[in-house]
């Protein structure tokens, strides 16, 4: 990236005897959608914060704009944020909510008065202004936030779980207005979230947080097709994890034997016979059969009971246990799961293409 | 059938006992308003018919009259400089974590839990010594320092239903923290504000002990009553008493009407 709107440089942040943030190096386009996942407790709300100015980092330096941050207190930094709590004004009406970031740069009450009620509109929240907030719904009462953060129209918009508190239904609506609004505005937007379906459907890049550091950077389906590690893997939940160690290494493959069996897994360089190793298959890229039933032999395959299922909207997840008390997650539409007659207590053989395993590059 | 009549008669005794203590509370209350509006001399059982008399009386005795404006005057200041110091006070705790926070707020709260006569005596010493004795400010200060931790814990229940989010959204959106302060905090806390102002001027209004020990010839109206209660009996007493009466009761509904507000009726983070 050649000129970096938002650049974080070996950033730490030390909490009394808490180390939040150990040393990320992260830079952001201008324009981007970006989206910070982890865990709780990885730091990614911290690294919100520190973006915005509402802790300083204890190391490393913030730009924005070219411009280092450093002992630019928050209210100087133009990083508006739309926060978890919403943090809505419950003493003014929507309207004078909407219009409290243009109060505090000095716009006279008329010119600011017309703004709020501009983006009111483009909220679809017209004729709400005289409101208070406590008279509106939890979608409404988002939409307001949202308005307030962008009305002073600034380069970056910070979001900080901004839809946990919504149902469902809602959150899948606003997920579509951010994106619009992302679409309209070409501004920054962070997006700190630990939910994957919106951080995948959202995002240009996606950041995996964990234990204090960044664990990946990437495209949402690079993300999720090649975790570069044991904790990206699992934290991606869709994802399947074998450990085992190296039995045999050829040109362009390695054999990794594992308490399920040995499995060939493509590489990219050969590894050291005998070293621990790791791949993931993609939950929806595991076939799943009868046990028994033939499949082609030259196949990867692993035996198991079929636990539970889970419904995800038209697909359903198959919870199959292996042996080694570990599970397999499979994707399945409904009809296949019909077809197969998945029920809990099922013997089923999964199976997947070895050209779709991926082999960590670090080890687990 | 039989736990019917029980549950009934329990009902029964507990309305009575109820009923029992407001009369013990309230009658001798009534029996003072009663008799200020009495054209007898002496309050005695027949009444003597309705008379404004004594309350004529009492608006032309200069001495009440100069009691019940100092009175005015040390409540009214009372009550301001309760409410911005209680309000900063409360404000220190609530913002900040520093050592010693549970000595300072120990500090804040302990004038009223100390002996009037006491705190009083204490005063009194004090202020003749350094040459503040017998002004009205003087009973000002002294009220101050006990309505102030009154203020203090309305203003910092109040604070604690603001969440950390509101201030630092404040800053966020481009708000110094004075200004955070006055447009938001300020605002969030007005209805606690509004309650510890009236009841610190209840606070003060109803206080005799120690304006009695630090006024000097400056009478309040609490002071005024007794001396002339020493004299010899007033049928004015009891007009003075039903205005006292009349003034503190209005205070302190005032206050608590505002101090009674729920957070949770108007706050953003009310789950929907």
């Amino acid at each position: 990236m050649s000129d970096p709107f938002v650049s974080l440089q070996a950033v730490e942040k030390r909490f009394a005897g808490h180390h939040a943030v150990r040393g990320i190096n992260l830079d952001i386009a201008a324009g981007e959608f970006i989206a910070i996942m982890g865990p709780s407790g990885c730091g990614k709300s911290t690294t919100l914060r520190l973006i915005a100015g509402l802790d300083e980092p204890t190391a490393g330096e913030i730009r924005i704009g070219g411009q280092s941050m450093k002992g630019i207190p928050a209210y100087q930094r133009d990083t508006p944020m739309v926060w978890q709590s919403l943090a809505l004004f419950p003493f003014l009406s929507v309207a004078d909510n909407v219009a409290f970031p243009l109060r505090m740069k000095k716009i006279g009450a008329d010119s600011r008065r017309k703004r709020a009620l501009e983006w009111l509109d483009r909220m679809g929240l017209a004729g709400m202004a005289e409101r208070q907030v406590s008279q509106l719904s939890g979608g409404q009462r988002q939409r307001v936030a949202i308005a307030r953060a962008l009305v002073t129209e600034p380069s970056i918009l910070l979001l900080d779980e901004p839809l946990s508190a919504l149902d469902a239904h809602l959150r899948t609506r606003m997920q579509t207005e951010l994106a619009r609004l992302h679409r309209e505005l070409r501004i920054t937007f962070v997006y700190v979230t630990h939910a994957q379906s919106e951080a995948f459907a959202l995002a240009d890049r996606i950041v995996i947080m964990g234990d204090g550091v960044i664990q990946q950077v990437g495209k949402p389906q690079d993300v999720y097709r090649e975790p570069v590690n044991a904790f990206v893997a699992n934290f991606i939940g869709m994802n399947n994890l074998v450990s085992g160690q190296v039995l045999s290494s050829g040109a362009d493959y390695v054999e990794v034997l594992s308490s399920h069996g040995a499995f060939k897994v493509p590489t990219a360089q050969p590894l050291q016979t005998g070293a621990p190793a790791s791949f993931v298959v993609a939950g929806d890229r595991v076939s799943l059969t009868a046990e028994g039933t033939a499949t082609d032999p030259h196949l990867p395959r692993i035996d198991g009971t079929v636990l539970g299922l889970e419904f995800v909207g038209s697909t359903q997840t198959v919870f199959v246990e292996v042996a080694g008390a570990s599970e397999f997650r499979v994707q399945k539409q409904q009809h296949e799961i019909e077809s197969l007659g998945l029920v809990p207590g099922r013997r089923v053989s999964l199976s997947w293409d070895p050209r779709h395993a991926w082999l960590l590059p670090q080890a687990a | 059938m039989k736990r019917d009549s029980l549950t009934r008669l329990s009902r029964t005794l507990q309305y009575t006992w109820v009923l029992a203590l407001f009369v013990f509370i309230a009658a001798p209350m009534l029996v003072i308003i009663v008799f200020s509006f009495d054209a007898n001399r002496f309050p005695t059982i027949p009444w003597g018919g309705f008379s404004l008399e004594w309350h004529r009386a009492i608006f032309n005795d200069e001495m009440v009259i100069d009691a019940f404006v100092n009175s005015a005057v040390v409540g009214l200041g009372t009550a301001v400089f309760s409410t911005l110091l209680g309000f900063a006070a409360a404000y220190i705790d609530y913002r900040w974590r520093f050592r010693g926070q549970s000595s300072f707020v120990l500090l804040v709260a302990i004038p009223p839990a100390v002996p009037a006569t006491i705190l009083g005596m204490a005063m009194l010493a004090f202020l003749s010594r350094v040459g503040l004795f017998g002004r009205t400010e003087t009973i000002m200060a002294c009220h101050v320092a006990i309505a102030a931790s009154f203020a203090m814990a309305i203003i910092r229940l109040r604070l604690g239903e603001l969440g950390a989010d509101l201030e630092q959204a404040a800053w966020n959106l481009g708000a110094s923290p004075f200004t955070a302060l006055m447009r938001v905090v300020v605002p969030f806390c007005k209805p606690a504000l509004i309650a510890s102002f009236f009841l610190s001027a209840a606070v003060s209004f109803d206080e005799f002990m120690i304006a009695w020990f630090v006024g000097g010839v400056h009478e309040t109206l609490p002071v005024r009553i007794l001396n002339l209660l020493q004299g010899q009996v007033n049928p004015k007493i009891n007009a003075i008493g039903t205005v006292v009466l009349v003034i503190s009761i209005t205070l302190v509904l005032v206050a608590q009407r505002f101090v009674g507000v729920k957070a949770g009726r108007t706050a953003a983070t009310e789950p929907p």
